[in-house]
C-alpha cells in the first residue's frame, strides 16, 4: 500500500499565501478547495482524521496548475503532494471502482494514449468527419446534441486534423535553408495528442526550427509524455512511458529535446522525479532533463525571419505548467512581441488557469467552465483578436471560451508557433 | 468567564440557518469543509459544528440573533491568516467565513475616505486608493490575502507603522453587529469626531469578541511621490540599535525600518546566496518616502549617519531594480527559515524602541538557554520584533523547550517595558500571559466590558481571557 506523502504536507504552515493563486478557491468559495485546504486534508487523512473517500472530491477538483507553488514562502512541493496522494487514492479506487470503468480508464491510459497507430486511427476518423461535411450535417441536424454537453461542447471546437496522407508523408529530418549555418542540432518530441490531433503544429514547429537554423530530428519510438497518466496517479504507467522516451532520444546526439506543449514539457522536465533513488535510470532521466527545453527557448536564441506584419491586438495565455512548473514565462512574450505591427496587451491575472488541466474540462466540465468565464471576462478587457496559448489543452479550451462568448468569427485562438509561422510566411498543406 | 453550556448545532438550528441563507452553497456541513475551517496559520485544529458565508449584515444579524438565543459560539474569520489563533472555533459552534462579503469598495477621494465590506482584501484597498493618488498606509505582510474585517479586528500592523502607524489608526467609522444579534453605527466619516465613548477603537483590535464588523469608513492619506532605500551592514548589533536611535533623532522619520539579526543572514546567504557577509551581526533597511528633493537629501543623510556610527557597509539604490535587491534579502528570511525545519513559530513582541539592542541580547540567552533555532528580524523603528523559532512539531521534546523559550520571550518584552503582541493578537495562543503584562486588576476591566456585551459569551469565546490553568501549547494530539 502506498502511502501518503504526510512528511510533505508538514512544510506548510497554512498562511494562506496560496490563496489569490488558487482559480478553484476563487471559483468554488471555499478553503476545501485551496492548496493549504487540500494539503490540510491529506495530512488529516493520513493522521485518519478523514477517510480516503473523503478526500477524493477535494483532490479530483484541482486542475493541478500549480500556481500555488511560486506563491508558497515555504517551498511546499505542492505537485509532489498531490501526485502522491492521487496514487493512493488511485489504488484505493481500484479496490473500489467497478469492473467496466476500471476496464475503459486502463484501456485509454494504457493502450490508446501511448500507441500512435490508434491515436492516427482516431485522427483518420476525425479527419474522415470533418472533410467528407459529416461534421456540418451532424452540426446542423443537431445530432451533436445527442452527446452529453461537456463532449459536444468540444464536438465543436475541434481543430481541423490534417490529412491521413499528409501526417504520414512527414520526414524524419529537417534541414535549416540551404547556405544557413547550423545554429543547434534539436530532436522534437512530437507527444501523443499533439501528433494526432495537432499533427499541424508540429509540422510548423519544426519548419520553424529549421528555419531558425536548427537541424531538426523526430526520434523514432518516443511515445506519450505520461503527464495524463502522472495527474492520474497511475504512476507506474508513467514510469514505463518515461523510460521509452528516454531510451528514445539517447539514439540522437542533439544539443536539445525540444516540446511545443507547456502540460507535456512539464512532466519531461521531471522525469528524474520518477526515478529517485534508482542507481541506473535516475542518472538517465537527469541528462534527459537537462536537455529539454520547450521550442521558445530555443527559437528565442535564434534569429527568425518574421516578415509579414500581424497588425493585431494579441493577448497571451500562459500554460499554468510551462510558467509554474518549467518556469518558462519571458521567451513566449519576447517571441510575440518581436512580430511586426503586434499590438501586444496582456490580460489582467495573466497567470490564471483557463480550467482546461489535461482531462480536467472533460471530467469537471462545469467547474472548469466557471474558471473559464473568469478568464474569458479579462481576456475581453484586452480586446484581442488574437489569442496565443502554448498547450493543447489550452487551445481547445480558449478555442471553448472565445465559442461561448460568441467571439467565434472576431477572436482567433492560436498556438504561438502558428503566430510566428504565420509572421514567418510559412503555411503548411494539409 | 462565566462557564457557559453551548447547545450543538442540531438539525433544527441547522434548518432556521438555511432559511436566513437559502443558498445551500453557502451553508457547510460536509465532513471534508468543516476540516478546511479547523486552522489558521497558528497551531491546533478544532472543527465547528457548521460554517457559513454570509453576503449581507441582514444574513449575518440573523445568524448572530440565532446564536445568542440558543447560546451557541459564534466565530468570525476573513481569510484565516491569523498567527494566534483568532479564528479557531476552539468550542466549535458556528464558523463565519466573511470573505464572501467584498461586495463594496468605495473610495470617496474628496472625503479621503474608503468605505470597505469586511471581506474586501487590503490589498484592493491599497490599489484602489493609489488609483487616485491616496494611500492606505496600514500593509501587514499578509495583505493580498488577508481581508479588511481580519485587520480590523486584529488591528493588524506592518512595516509602515513607525511612521503611519497602524489599522486603529485609520478608521473612522463601523458598523457591528452586535452579540445581541442587532446592528449598529460606531464613529462616522470625519476625523474629529467625540460624540459619546470611541466604541470604534473599542471594537478594533478586539478580535471578534465584542462584535461582528460588517462595513468599516477608513481614512486614507494622500500617497507620497517618492520613496528611496538603503541597506546598513553592521558587525555588531549593539552598535546597529544606536544607528536606529541616532536616525530617529535627527529629525528624519523613515516609512520603514527593517532589521534582521545573524541568524537570518546565515539562512538567507545558505538558501540563495544574495553577497550578504556572514559574519556580520545585523542588516538594517532604511525607506523615506515624500517629496523627491526631501527624499534625496535623507537618505543620504540616513546614510552618513550609520556610517559615521560604524556601520561596515551602506548601500543607497538608485533605480527601482536596486531597491527590489536591497528588499531581496528581507523577502527570502522567510522561506529561507523554513528550509531548516518545518514549523515556524512566529512571535511578535514589542520593546521601547530603546531597547532593542537589550531585547536582542536576550533573545540571544532564551536561544542558547533553550537550544532552539531562533532568528529575529522585524520592524526595527517601532521596537516590533520577530524572534521565530523554526522547529519540528512532530518533535515533542523539541517543542516542550520552545514552548519554555517563548514564554520567556513573553517575560523577556514585558520586563522591558514592552507588549506580548505588537500586532498577530492574543487569540488563544497568548490568553495565558495576558495577567502577566494587565496585571489582576487591568484583567477585570477588559472581562467586565466583555461580560456586559457579550453576556453569553457566544462571540469568539475562547480568545484573550485565559480559562483558569491555561498554559502555551504548542504540541499537537
Amino acid at each position: 500500500m502506498k502511502k501518503l506523502p504526510y512528511d510533505k504536507t508538514i512544510q506548510c504552515v497554512q498562511c494562506g499565501y496560496c490563496l489569490p493563486a488558487c482559480p478553484t478557491y476563487m471559483t468554488m468559495g471555499k478553503e476545501t478547495h485551496s492548496p493549504r485546504g487540500r494539503i490540510n486534508l491529506v495530512k488529516m487523512a493520513a493522521e485518519g482524521q478523514i477517510s480516503l473517500d473523503e478526500l477524493q472530491e477535494p483532490l479530483d477538483l484541482c486542475l493541478g496548475c500549480r500556481a500555488c507553488e511560486p506563491a508558497c514562502p515555504s517551498g511546499v512541493q505542492y505537485g509532489k503532494i498531490l501526485e502522491e496522494a492521487r496514487e493512493v487514492l488511485h489504488e484505493h479506487k481500484g479496490q473500489s471502482t467497478s469492473k467496466p470503468v476500471k476496464w475503459m480508464q486502463d484501456v485509454m491510459f494504457q493502450k490508446v494514449f501511448p500507441d500512435p497507430k490508434k491515436l492516427r486511427t482516431a485522427a483518420d476518423l476525425i479527419w474522415l468527419y470533418q472533410s467528407s461535411g459529416l461534421q456540418k450535417v451532424a452540426q446542423k441536424g443537431r445530432l451533436t446534441k445527442i452527446l452529453p454537453e461537456n463532449l459536444s461542447a468540444f464536438e465543436e471546437v475541434l481543430p481541423e486534423v490534417s490529412s491521413p496522407a499528409a501526417r504520414r508523408k512527414r520526414p524524419a529530418a529537417f534541414q535549416p535553408p540551404a547556405g544557413t549555418a547550423v545554429r543547434f542540432k534539436v530532436a522534437f518530441f512530437t507527444g501523443c495528442i499533439m501528433d494526432a490531433m495537432f499533427e499541424k503544429i508540429n509540422r510548423l514547429s519544426m519548419e520553424l526550427l529549421a528555419l531558425a537554423g536548427c537541424e531538426v530530428h523526430v526520434a523514432s519510438g518516443q511515445t506519450c509524455c505520461g503527464a495524463l497518466h502522472a495527474h492520474a496517479g497511475r504512476r507506474d504507467d508513467t514510469v514505463l512511458l518515461a523510460k521509452q522516451n528516454i531510451e528514445a532520444f539517447e539514439q540522437l546526439d542533439v544539443d536539445f529535446i525540444v516540446n511545443n506543449a507547456g502540460g507535456c514539457g512539464a512532466l519531461l522536465v521531471e522525469y528524474h522525479h520518477l526515478f529517485h533513488g534508482d542507481p541506473e535510470w535516475e542518472e538517465r532521466a537527469r541528462r534527459f532533463v537537462a536537455k529539454t527545453r520547450d521550442i521558445s527557448q530555443v527559437l528565442a536564441q535564434c534569429e527568425l525571419p518574421l516578415k509579414h506584419p500581424i497588425d493585431e491586438v494579441v493577448t497571451y495565455q500562459r500554460s499554468c505548467h510551462m510558467s509554474n512548473v518549467q518556469k518558462v514565462v519571458r521567451e513566449p512574450l519576447d517571441l510575440i512581441k518581436r512580430i511586426p505591427g503586434i499590438t501586444f496587451r496582456e490580460m489582467a491575472n495573466p497567470g490564471q488557469c483557463c480550467g482546461s488541466a489535461g482531462i480536467y474540462n472533460v471530467v469537471n466540465y462545469e467547474e472548469s467552465m466557471e474558471i473559464l468565464d473568469v478568464k474569458m471576462e479579462t481576456m475581453k478587457a484586452t480586446k484581442a483578436t488574437v489569442i496565443v496559448t502554448t498547450n493543447p489543452g489550452c487551445l481547445l479550451q480558449m478555442k471553448l471560451g472565445v465559442q461561448r462568448e460568441g467571439l467565434s468569427h472576431e477572436v482567433r485562438t492560436l498556438h504561438l508557433v502558428e503566430l510566428l509561422a504565420e509572421s514567418a510566411g510559412l503555411a503548411v498543406t494539409s | 468567564m462565566n462557564a457557559v453550556k453551548y447547545k450543538q448545532v442540531d438539525a433544527e438550528i441547522l434548518g432556521r440557518i438555511r432559511e436566513i441563507v437559502p443558498d445551500a452553497k453557502r451553508v457547510l456541513t460536509e465532513r471534508t469543509d468543516l476540516a478546511s475551517y479547523s486552522f489558521d496559520a497558528s497551531f491546533g485544529t478544532h472543527f465547528p459544528e457548521l460554517v457559513v458565508q454570509p453576503k449581507t449584515t441582514a444574513e449575518v444579524a440573523a445568524i448572530v440573533k440565532l446564536a445568542y438565543e440558543e447560546t451557541i459560539p459564534i466565530y468570525p474569520r476573513g481569510r484565516s491568516t491569523s498567527l494566534s489563533g483568532g479564528p479557531l472555533p476552539v468550542e466549535g459552534g458556528i464558523a463565519l467565513d466573511m470573505s464572501h462579503m467584498n461586495q463594496r469598495l468605495e473610495i470617496i477621494p474628496d472625503d479621503l475616505i474608503a468605505i470597505v465590506s469586511p471581506g474586501v482584501l487590503t490589498a484592493n484597498i491599497h490599489q484602489a486608493a493609489e488609483q487616485v493618488g491616496l494611500m492606505y498606509p496600514p500593509d501587514p505582510s499578509s495583505s493580498a490575502v488577508a481581508t479588511i474585517g481580519g485587520n480590523l479586528a486584529e488591528n493588524a500592523g506592518g512595516p509602515r507603522g513607525l511612521k503611519y502607524g497602524v489599522t486603529k489608526d485609520y478608521v473612522l467609522g463601523l458598523e457591528v453587529v452586535t452579540p445581541q444579534g442587532e446592528v449598529i453605527r460606531t464613529g462616522g466619516r470625519t476625523v474629529k469626531n467625540v460624540t459619546g465613548y470611541d466604541l470604534t477603537k473599542l471594537i478594533v483590535g478586539s478580535e471578534g469578541t465584542l462584535g461582528i464588523i460588517t462595513e468599516a469608513i477608513l481614512q486614507l492619506i494622500p500617497k507620497p511621490p517618492a520613496t528611496a532605500t538603503l541597506m546598513a551592514i553592521f558587525d555588531d548589533i549593539v552598535t546597529s540599535g544606536e544607528a536606529i536611535s541616532r536616525v530617529l533623532t535627527s529629525g528624519i522619520l523613515p516609512a520603514k525600518m527593517e532589521i534582521m539579526d545573524q541568524a537570518c543572514i546565515k539562512a538567507v546567504e545558505a538558501y540563495q546566496p544574495c553577497g550578504l557577509p556572514v559574519e556580520a551581526e545585523a542588516i538594517i533597511l532604511i525607506e523615506v518616502d515624500g517629496h523627491p528633493r526631501a527624499v534625496e537629501e535623507e537618505i543620504k543623510e540616513a546614510a552618513r549617519i550609520c556610517e559615521s556610527i560604524g556601520a561596515s557597509r551602506v548601500e543607497i539604490a538608485n533605480t527601482e531594480a536596486e531597491r527590489e535587491a536591497l528588499w531581496k534579502a528581507r523577502k527570502m528570511v522567510s522561506p529561507a527559515i523554513v528550509r531548516m525545519k518545518p514549523t515556524k513559530i512566529s512571535e511578535d513582541a514589542t520593546v521601547p524602541r530603546s531597547k532593542i539592542p537589550e531585547m536582542f541580547a536576550r533573545l540571544k540567552q532564551i536561544r542558547d538557554k533553550y537550544q532552539v533555532n531562533l532568528v529575529v528580524f522585524g520592524h526595527a523603528g517601532d521596537g516590533n520584533l520577530h524572534p521565530n523559532i523554526i522547529a519540528d512539531k512532530r518533535d515533542q521534546e523539541e517543542m516542550k523547550r520552545v514552548e519554555k523559550a517563548v514564554a520567556e520571550i513573553f517575560e523577556a518584552a514585558i520586563a522591558l517595558g514592552g507588549t506580548l503582541s505588537g500586532e498577530h493578537g492574543i487569540g488563544n495562543m497568548k490568553a495565558p500571559f495576558m495577567e502577566m503584562e494587565l496585571g489582576a486588576a487591568g484583567l477585570d476591566v477588559m472581562k467586565r466590558i466583555k461580560e456586559s456585551l457579550d453576556p453569553k459569551n457566544i462571540m469568539n469565546p475562547g480568545k484573550i481571557f485565559p480559562k483558569p490553568g491555561q498554559r502555551l501549547v504548542l504540541t499537537e494530539g
